[in-house]
């Protein structure tokens, strides 16, 4: 055997680990886009808030008492649920921005893994939905029933924080390099949970900020 | 340096067999399907092998049904992780010998 023929082996050895239990065909591209989709609607719900009654009425009324903002913002249970009218527009914005990033996603992941030799629909890539979908589900569905009951300020916190679970879990079957974008998530969460009334901003950050710097670390990192 | 030719395992002298093996050391089991797909080998070239490689007991069989589907899975056995850990050793023996001569 000849040096070039035992490195050779030694490569296929190296790529075949990998290939066969990560799904190494996210994109980085695809991450900057989504940070730029995230970007684009927090500017809409930034309008849409900006002009809410009850937004005005949290921030725009000095003469309201801290205790009476905090119960405004974070709602007092079910009798005292308050229904901004703003939410379901809010809803919108977002359930958009989750399905073009989603669809980016999958367009260019599909074109990595052609050229990856790697099957979209595989081993890995199903380990990898799996395992990010049991946090998001979970963290979606915890969320509907607490907007239901009017405590709409858990929605930045908690999106970022069971985002960010779902990221660290998912990362045992990709790039490793999600898990550091998933503690990030999570950190900018638990903050964003002490500081209420800066939603919007912690997911600009969180979804639009992060995303962005991450994706462009990735495609520099493997894309090229 | 025919010391070092001698430590090569004989059972992984294959291209498909060696790779098996370096998909089932990173995965706790895979199914036949998937290692089709991945190593992009015919059916009866990779039963082959897979046949070889239990021979020489390096890998295990799990058998079972998905449905009505027969669906095999398969998985390395601490003796055939050793054995893959001491080829690559020596491949690395081999690489670092030649490149001081």
């Amino acid at each position: 055997m000849k040096e070039d023929e035992i490195r050779d082996e030694l490569t296929s050895i190296r790529s075949l680990m990998e290939r066969s239990s990560k799904f190494i065909s996210l994109s980085g591209l695809s991450g900057i886009l989504a940070g730029v989709y995230a970007l684009i609607g927090v500017t809409f719900a930034w309008k849409i808030v900006f002009n809410d009654p009850m937004y005005r009425a949290l921030y725009g009324n000095r003469v309201l008492s801290h205790e009476s903002k905090i119960a405004l913002y974070y709602g007092s249970g079910p009798s005292g649920a308050l229904l901004s009218p703003s939410i379901a527009p809010l809803l919108l914005i977002a359930l958009l921005v989750l399905a073009a990033s989603l669809l980016t996603g999958i367009i260019l992941s599909i074109r990595k893994a052609k050229k990856n030799g790697q099957p979209v629909w595989g081993k890995t890539s199903k380990a990898l939905l799996f395992n990010m979908s049991v946090p998001l589900i979970t963290g979606g569905l915890l969320m509907l029933i607490l907007i239901n009951r009017g405590y709409y300020g858990i929605i930045a916190p908690s999106s970022l924080i069971f985002y960010g679970l779902a990221l660290i879990s998912a990362s045992n079957f990709t790039f490793s390099d999600v898990r550091y974008l998933g503690i990030l998530e999570i950190l900018l969460g638990l903050i964003a949970a002490c500081l209420p009334g800066y939603g919007l901003l912690f997911w600009a950050v969180g979804f639009g900020v992060l995303h962005i710097v991450y994706g462009s670390v990735m495609y520099f990192k493997y894309d090229r | 340096m025919k010391v070092q030719f001698e430590k090569l395992d004989k059972a992984f002298e294959n291209r498909v067999r060696l790779q098996i093996m370096s998909v089932l050391v990173v995965n706790d089991r895979y199914d036949f399907n998937s290692l089709k797909e991945l190593l992009d080998v015919t059916d009866g070239n990779l039963a082959s092998h897979l046949k070889g490689l239990e021979k020489e007991e390096y890998i295990m069989v799990h058998k079972s049904f998905l449905g009505r589907k027969p669906n095999t899975n398969y998985e390395a056995t601490e003796k055939g992780k050793k054995a893959f850990k001491l080829h690559l050793d020596a491949l690395e023996q081999l690489i670092k010998q030649q490149k001081t001569n």
